[in-house]
């Protein structure tokens, strides 16, 4: 696909079983998706970590641990920009609940929401849809 | 997407090998092996060494486990050493800030050294 200013941008649909089993599905299908759109090896590595936790986010607490349900990523690959729009119909997030906790408590746990914000350039939670929520992860090519 | 986990008695105490992806999928098989270990090494184990040259990749829970191993290990009075880290594993400790945290060799001969 080509946009208006004759940039190639290609979009992937991945829709995934809610089982932890299935994440390195997603983890193989976007480290070559994140090289395709320009990015080093370590920034990829990174993202790919990032879009992980933000997975396993959803069956944790949007699915509450229930494996038997799905979500999709609409992945976006152009040059120099990783973009993913990750939707789930679970319970819907307490946005004000959501942030990086601090790095100095050295306890298991509350990593993942860190990692997501440290890589991406933006994070967005949509939870105005009747159901499930659309987390929106963008980050470009410095 | 598993992890092979290999545990080895050393003079010092115990050498536990992570091989694969340590994720939300894995992490309960690293923290069952963990555990086995602690209840072996109930007395006299001076430290747990864990090789991490040939994990894949490893996420907020692999790094939970690990967390909970080394506070497992302050309980005992033993060590946590980690050696040989991946370059998917350095990137995580990187993001989580975690290296100091952690004792960290190059090797697992300079992890089993000065115990």
């Amino acid at each position: 696909m080509t946009d208006d200013k004759g940039q190639t941008k290609d979009v992937v649909t991945l829709i995934v079983p809610s089982h932890p089993k299935y994440l390195y599905v997603v983890r193989s299908a976007i480290y070559p998706l994140v090289i395709e759109a320009g990015f080093p090896k370590k920034d990829a590595r990174k993202i790919v970590l990032a879009v992980d936790e933000a997975c396993s986010n959803i069956i944790k607490y949007a699915y509450e641990g229930d494996y038997t349900r799905t979500y999709s990523l609409d992945i976006t690959v152009e040059a120099g920009r990783f973009a993913v729009e990750l939707k789930d119909s679970g319970k819907k997030p307490d946005l004000s609940k959501i942030a990086p906790r601090k790095l100095d408590e050295v306890r298991p746990g509350g990593l993942g929401t860190h990692f997501i914000a440290a890589v991406f350039d933006r994070v967005e939670y949509d939870t105005s849809r009747g159901a499930g929520t659309v987390l929106t992860l963008v980050k470009e090519k410095r | 997407m598993k992890v092979e986990i290999t545990t080895e008695k050393i003079n010092a105490g115990f050498l536990l090998k992570l091989k694969g992806d340590v994720d939300m999928n894995s992490s309960s098989d690293v923290r069952t092996a963990m555990a086995e270990i602690f209840k072996q090494g109930r007395s006299g184990m001076k430290a747990l060494l864990i090789d991490l040259s040939q994990v894949r990749y490893m996420d907020s829970s692999g790094i939970a486990t690990l967390v909970e191993g080394m506070q497992n290990c302050l309980k005992t009075g033993a060590r946590l050493r980690l050696c040989e880290l991946s370059p998917p594993v350095r990137d995580v400790f990187e993001l989580a800030r975690l290296a100091s945290v952690f004792e960290i060799f190059p090797t697992i001969t300079d992890a089993s050294s000065g115990l």
